[in-house]
């Protein structure tokens, strides 16, 4: 209830200051829907194959190190919740406390990267990597399964770096005063699209780890 | 504040081709976020490509009367993918939404602008950089593309030809695409004029607002498609490849989900300028406003869910392939409901038969050849008999060009006076209207008879059966270019030469039609207040 009347304040004073706060807010859903086709692509390609290659899935995802794929979900998870908070300080006007928020998300983002660095040295450095020779000595499902951990982590790794270059920006933005308790509109579509990376990762890990 | 002194502009009257704000000349254009200035260098852009495209196919007809002669075989593979991507990358698909939906979209609404005018301007530099590096595919050593304009895998994964670099450009371009979509479906949603309901937007906008929904939901899956044959060819990933346990047809699908919904990203704004010509030269309020509206998103919906007629000869399940005819004998229903619609229009009208509604109504027999055509091959049993001949090029073009082609000719001649404050030479435009209709259909509806005999596509050298009407067709093809050149010389000559436009040449009803010609800065001085019945009626 209380939140309500918030947000009405804040369309109203958006509305003086000619920011469209419902517009931009759609704009990003919009852009959401256009990621979610685009992630839909690989998961269509992932939903064919394992139908096709079950047993081969099933023994590539012990392949995979479940602890550190654990981790990285809890550190993204996390990050999700930083995030959160940092708007909802910055809502109630606590800049401080919302640019600590941003820095802990960026810093789980990297750390993220980090993790992810690991674990694809680690296969590298075992020889399987698209176009490898041990990779392709190995069954068509073999190939595949690890063909789509490359690509499917991959492509969610560099949204993962887009998103902290994102939030660097918001923090910047927000140090400035560009970002505020009246317009903080950036940083909340920031937000959301964090949470959609997040929600991939979601999706990534049963696919590639669980599925043993 | 140089955002200020646009309005200063509008205030005074003057018209968005004045120069104001901090930067000249070019720079005043390629760093503009008026919605007309944008609109009118995409439209620049648009059809000089469309004039290289044509000039390609040109040079291919020419190749199929005496093959050998002017192209060798590669060449030709080169030039008629070449034509395909720059006449579908670069033209059609953007086409009808970035020129004519850039500029008359918010002045249709009764608003000053897009909702996002920094993320308008970016999808230009997109587009041109797209562009640009499409036509660098062309240029660099080795080879330009010679897949075809569907990069069919295995092939663009194998070949030697610069596909990644092609395929790089088309993924930039559809991001161009998909920013224009949501940028439009955000400005139906917040933008307009007060008054203006659902249903008293003009079709135009009606048609921009499917289409933007069809641009955010299907581009993104050409997008990851073409990012996996980038993936295949520098990396090896072998997602299409059998050795490698991948699937080509899995390529087949991904492709036409995107790129049977982009036929309509092309033809329902195409329908929606044909839904503002006919009343406006019948003198009639549209018939069936509301059928319009629900069929064009009907199209737009259903439109997700017949791609697998592009694949019937390819391998798919008999229960697969009933289903897909099925749906695409659906989804003409929403297209006949509006033909019917825009010929009810005339009816007791008062029809002055200008330019633009002799290109609207060629629109509406050159497509419903094309719908209907689609619908014979739609059908599973004569679609194994016609699917690898030029019956499928003829339909193709019979909708593409004949239709969306012709719209984009229709607005063009209807909206010339209102971007450009100035008149065309209606009797040229007449003549150019008549070569470019003559010679349309003696170019392709000879290639409906040598499809229908079985003259199988994309061959170098046609067996020599089919060279009385392959000569026929060629001499079409030199008529449709004669009705391009006079169509064009006509426009030119007149953005300098023509006289003073009225604000109202034609007698419209939209909004556009009530400020001066070409439109002040910020379009409105004051944003109207649209009252009951605005919209259609006389």
């Amino acid at each position: 209830m209380e939140r309500n009347s918030d947000t009405e304040s804040i369309v109203h004073a958006g509305a003086e200051s000619g920011i469209d706060y419902t517009g931009k807010k759609i704009g990003m859903w919009l852009f959401l829907f256009t990621e979610l086709l685009f992630f839909g692509g690989m998961f269509l390609l992932y939903s064919v194959y394992r139908a096709q290659y079950p047993a081969e899935f099933h023994a590539g995802a012990q392949e995979e190190n479940l602890l550190l794929g654990s981790i990285n979900t809890t550190v993204l998870l996390t990050s999700s919740f930083t995030i959160a908070l940092a708007i909802a300080a910055i809502r109630r006007g606590s800049r401080t406390l919302s640019m600590y928020m941003q820095l802990m998300t960026i810093l789980f983002g990297i750390c993220f990267l980090i993790i992810k660095y690991f674990e694809w040295s680690a296969k590298i450095s075992n020889g399987i990597y698209p176009d490898s020779q041990l990779l392709l000595d190995m069954g068509k499902g073999d190939i595949l399964f690890f063909s789509l951990y490359f690509v499917m982590t991959g492509i969610h790794g560099i949204h993962v770096l887009i998103g902290v270059v994102a939030i660097s920006i918001m923090l910047v933005y927000t140090w400035r005063g560009a970002v505020s308790k009246n317009s903080f509109i950036r940083l909340e579509n920031t937000g959301l699209y964090w949470h959609f990376v997040d929600i991939v990762w979601i999706y990534l890990f049963p696919l590639f780890y669980l599925v043993t | 504040m140089a955002g200020l002194e646009p309005y200063k502009a509008a205030q005074q009257g003057l018209s968005f081709l004045h120069e104001s704000g901090k930067y000249k000349g070019i720079l005043g254009w390629l760093m503009s976020t008026d919605h007309k200035r944008i609109g009118l260098m995409y439209l620049g852009a648009l059809l000089s490509f469309f004039s290289v495209g044509v000039t390609l196919g040109v040079l291919i007809r020419l190749s199929l009367i005496a093959p050998g002669s002017i192209l060798n075989a590669q060449q030709y593979n080169e030039v008629f993918t070449v034509h395909g991507i720059i006449q579908i990358f670069l033209f059609i698909i953007p086409g009808i939404p970035v020129a004519f939906g850039n500029f008359f979209l918010p002045i249709m609404i009764g608003a000053r602008d897009v909702a996002f005018p920094r993320l308008n301007r970016l999808t230009l530099w997109l587009y041109l950089a797209g562009a640009a590096i499409v036509l660098l595919s062309l240029f660099i050593k080795g080879e330009p593309p010679d897949t075809g304009w569907t990069f069919y895998a295995p092939y663009s994964i194998q070949t030697k030809a610069n596909v990644s670099l092609a395929v790089l450009g088309v993924f930039v371009l559809g991001f161009s695409s998909i920013f224009t979509g949501l940028n439009f479906v955000t400005t139906i949603h917040r933008m307009r004029a007060p008054g203006m309901g659902w249903f008293r937007l003009p079709l135009f906008v009606w048609t921009l607002y499917a289409t933007g929904w069809v641009q955010i939901l299907a581009t993104p899956v050409l997008a990851i498609t073409l990012v996996f044959i980038v993936l295949g060819r520098v990396f090896g990933v072998g997602f299409f490849d059998p050795s490698r346990g991948g699937d080509p047809i899995l390529y087949e699908h991904l492709f036409w989900a995107y790129s049977h919904p982009a036929v309509y990203i092309m033809v329902l704004p195409a329908m929606g300028i044909i839904s503002e010509v006919m009343p406006t030269f019948a003198r009639h309020k549209i018939f069936g406003y509301k059928a319009i509206v629900y069929s064009a998103l009907g199209i737009a919906t259903v439109g997700y869910f017949v791609w697998g007629h592009h694949m019937f000869t390819s391998g798919m399940s008999d229960t697969a392939r009933i289903i897909f005819s099925f749906i695409t004998f659906l989804v003409a229903v929403p297209s006949g409901v509006k033909v019917f619609n825009w010929v009810a229009t005339l009816y007791k009208g008062s029809i002055q038969v200008d330019s633009p509604l002799l290109f609207a109504l060629s629109f509406i027999f050159l497509f419903s050849i094309g719908g209907l055509t689609g619908l014979i091959i739609g059908s599973l049993a004569p679609n194994l008999h016609v699917h690898g001949t030029y019956f499928i090029v003829a339909h193709f073009h019979y909708v593409m060009f004949g239709g969306v082609g012709f719209a984009i000719f229709a607005g063009l001649h209807y909206w010339f006076p209102k971007m450009f404050g100035r008149m065309f030479s209606e009797r040229i435009a007449k003549t150019g209207w008549a070569f470019l209709f003559v010679g349309f259909n003696v170019l392709y509806f000879s290639m409906f008879i040598l499809g229908y005999q079985g003259m199988p596509r994309r061959y170098f050298e046609p067996p020599p059966q089919y060279h009385g009407w392959s000569v026929v067709s060629t001499i079409g093809s030199w008529l449709l270019a004669a009705g391009i050149i006079i169509i064009f010389s006509n426009l030119i000559r007149s953005l300098f030469k023509g006289p003073k436009a009225p604000s109202n040449p034609w007698g419209g009803r939209t909004l556009e039609w009530s400020i001066s010609s070409p439109p002040p800065a910020e379009n409105f001085a004051e944003i109207p207040v649209i009252g009951e019945g605005f919209y259609g009626k006389k």
